[in-house]
């Protein structure tokens, strides 16, 4: 029987190396996603504010976010901050940096536009009620916008685990990183490796937005109520 | 005389640079007494209700609650807000919330009421206005008579001073008025102070103490329903009048 080179996967601890990997993956993203999810929600409360000179700075700040590639930004901080501040910081960190520089950004949009779709009736009747600002924040907008936020928040968050495969350029050993190793070191004796160490690492991708993509559509339907 | 719960003196409001559209409103409601205000659409009926509930700052002029100015004291407006109670047109009740929730969210909040306090009275006043049954549902399984209901009972849970009712059936489909007013019917009844724009004119004559035309931003008249109603004194609050009989329009 022809060999199909499935079992590169099997050899030694090549698969719990995968995982190894795929959990840097996961650190990266999940680690930048909560701090995003914070700052945004304090950005998107700044930006449906009166002050035109701050919005106007939220506005240059989001800009400059999505014209950058998340590549590009990952070297400037990596190799930037090394070479012009003497900053030594591991590859990890700055992917978290970059990560959530990046996330506060795109949350703080999300969260601006959930706000500004809550009904000015929403916070006059709050008003009107008595309540505080912050009361009314709390008790009544941000509950209501937190529903409107979860299938966009969700999709940021996919989109970060799929955009950690970028760091591998800075030097962090994530799951694609693993799989490269794994290829080159069975180069000789398992020419099909690639196929195989690809293709699981297409699957572990899945078997982590899936789920995730999953629970904010049961969210969904149970907030409603 | 019994003094005046909430006034206002000389009050004028702008948007932006456009002409006023409220301009030197000088007027006061004592305790137990209901206001009418009436006029064409634009006229700044609800531009004036918004401002006594000081969701919209004034340009000049005085508003004063239990005979203190209140219009420029920034700091404790949410403090005079839990004293001039509002309902709105498009009864914005809280989406996520279910109907006891809604009425009981302000008291435990904003007054720090017991909870359990707070929920007796809150069914009580649900079921004066027939919607006990429904307090565990959200605001979108009820209709909109029974959603502005629960606003009312919303409002009333602060125990305001005054209740100021701003065109609350001009959204509610023909059947549904009824219901709507007949609560407020009894709130006047009990002696609630309130000041309430419509565009209902036999609800006005009912329920009115005092009824005030406001045209341009402008008093025009004030009167008593009855004169008002069957003898208005200027052209411009005949012509209004007017708009209501369908056999005076020339076909």
């Amino acid at each position: 029987m022809q060999d199909s080179g499935i079992q590169v996967l099997f050899d030694g601890i090549n698969f719990f190396r995968l995982l190894e990997g795929l959990w840097a993956s996961i650190r990266i993203a999940f680690t930048s996603m909560l701090f995003s999810v914070v700052l945004g929600l304090f950005l998107g409360m700044v930006m449906t504010g009166k002050n035109k000179a701050i919005r106007f700075v939220c506005r240059v700040y989001l800009e400059v976010v999505r014209i950058m590639p998340q590549l590009v930004l990952l070297f400037l901080v990596y190799f930037g901050a090394a070479k012009h501040f003497g900053i030594d910081i591991s590859g990890e960190m700055a992917a978290v940096l970059v990560f959530t520089f990046w996330g506060t950004a795109e949350m703080g949009d999300l969260v601006r536009s959930a706000l500004i779709s809550i009904p000015k009736h929403q916070y006059e009747s709050g008003y009107s009620l008595g309540f505080s600002k912050i009361q009314l924040y709390l008790h009544i907008i941000l509950p209501q916008t937190f529903r409107r936020l979860l299938p966009s928040a969700v999709s940021l968050l996919t989109r970060m685990v799929k955009t950690t495969s970028l760091v591998v350029l800075i030097g962090v050993v994530e799951v694609v990183k693993v799989g490269k190793q794994i290829i080159d070191a069975s180069r000789f004796e398992n020419p099909k490796a690639a196929i195989w160490v690809y293709g699981a690492i297409f699957l572990l991708y899945f078997a982590v937005c899936y789920p995730i993509s999953k629970l904010s559509t049961v969210l969904e339907k149970r907030l409603k109520d | 005389m019994e003094q005046a719960i909430l006034q206002t003196v000389a009050l004028t409001k702008s948007f932006d640079a456009s002409p006023p559209v409220l301009k030197n409103i000088t007027f006061s409601i004592k305790k137990g007494e209901v206001v009418v205000v009436i006029g064409p659409s634009g006229c700044g009926k609800s531009t004036f209700l918004r401002c006594l509930n000081l969701l919209e700052p004034i340009d000049s002029g005085e508003i004063l609650l239990d005979g203190k100015e209140i219009s420029s004291d920034k700091k404790n407006i949410h403090k005079y807000r839990e004293k001039i109670g509002m309902v709105f047109q498009s009864y914005d009740l809280f989406p996520h919330k279910t109907v006891l929730e809604n009425v009981m969210l302000a008291p435990v909040l904003v007054q720090k009421k017991k909870k359990e306090e707070v929920k007796k009275e809150a069914e009580a006043l649900l079921d004066r206005v027939g919607l006990l049954e429904k307090k565990g549902m959200y605001p979108r399984q009820l209709s909109g008579g029974q959603k502005q209901r629960v606003a009312i009972v919303r409002t009333l849970m602060m125990h305001p001073e005054v209740l100021l009712l701003d065109e609350i059936t001009a959204a509610l489909d023909p059947e549904m008025v009824r219901e709507v007013l007949q609560v407020v019917l009894e709130l006047a009844r009990e002696g609630m102070t309130m000041v309430i724009v419509t565009h209902e004119m036999d609800f006005a004559k009912a329920v009115a103490d005092r009824v005030i035309f406001l045209d341009k931003g402008e008093i025009v008249e004030e009167e008593t329903p009855q004169e008002f109603f069957n003898y208005p004194k200027t052209e411009r609050a005949k012509k209004f009048l007017n708009t209501f009989h369908f056999e005076a329009l020339e076909i």
